[in-house]
């Protein structure tokens, strides 16, 4: 699994893209796999996006889709 | 119809992208670098974009523009890297027959950048640097994403 980051959360992790080795599972259990796993980042506000599409934390990663923690944006 | 680069914009290539025959109006909209927000100095900006995503969602505005309005075309650019004050950050441009509706739409592609296009924004300032999110203070999203409808 891909894991992309932008922003604040690739400041503090240090690094644009993760790639982790994890099962099927969904965005809550992928974004509860993020805090435990880096407990310095704040995922309030942040949003999830698989392969470019919004998702809720119902959605379903499959083991090679893309995800992308999107914290709150400011273009234009 | 739709770019981000990290090179100064060319407003008048964005608006040729919309030039039509059936056109009796063309809006263009230069959203650029501000240098005091709330009584905070800005020394330079950085922005930052998903870029593949971005580009799905300038489309995905295009889609809900020509849903409202068919018979309006759009093009939009929007630069990413580091501007510094007065710099051009983002070019909409908006065609239609009439005026009203290319002024309309094109205020509308702004809002929706707003809401909907992953890019960055960081605040660099005398004392310090912060990643700005607009959508902290504006708006709010009750289901976890923002909606691809406006109007829901």
């Amino acid at each position: 699994m891909e894991i992309l980051l932008f922003a604040h959360l690739q400041e503090t992790i240090g690094q644009s893209q993760l790639t982790i080795d994890m099962p099927q599972c969904t965005v809550g259990e992928l974004k509860q796999w993020m805090a435990s796993n880096y407990p310095n980042i704040s995922l309030q506000q942040v949003m999830v996006a698989v392969n470019e599409e919004f998702a809720i934390d119902a959605t379903v990663i499959q083991p090679l889709d893309t995800v992308a923690f999107i914290p709150p944006i400011s273009g234009g | 119809m739709f770019e981000i680069t990290d090179k100064p914009i060319d407003i008048e290539q964005v608006r040729g992208k919309v030039v039509s025959r059936n056109a009796g109006a063309i809006t263009v909209f230069i959203g650029t670098v501000r240098e005091m927000t709330k009584g905070k100095k800005t020394l330079h900006l950085e922005y930052q974009a998903y870029i593949p995503m971005a580009i799905k969602m300038f489309e995905q505005i295009a889609k809900e523009i020509n849903e409202r309005w068919s018979d309006a075309q759009i093009a939009i650019s929007h630069r990413i890297g580091q501007l510094e004050i007065s710099d051009i950050a983002v070019v909409i441009a908006v065609s239609s027959p009439h005026r009203k509706v290319a002024y309309e739409a094109n205020e509308y592609a702004i809002d929706r950048i707003k809401q909907i296009v992953p890019i960055w924004k960081k605040e660099h300032w005398e004392d310090g640097t912060e990643w700005i999110g607009d959508q902290l203070e504006n708006i709010p999203y009750p289901t976890g994403t923002p909606s691809l409808n406006k109007e829901d």
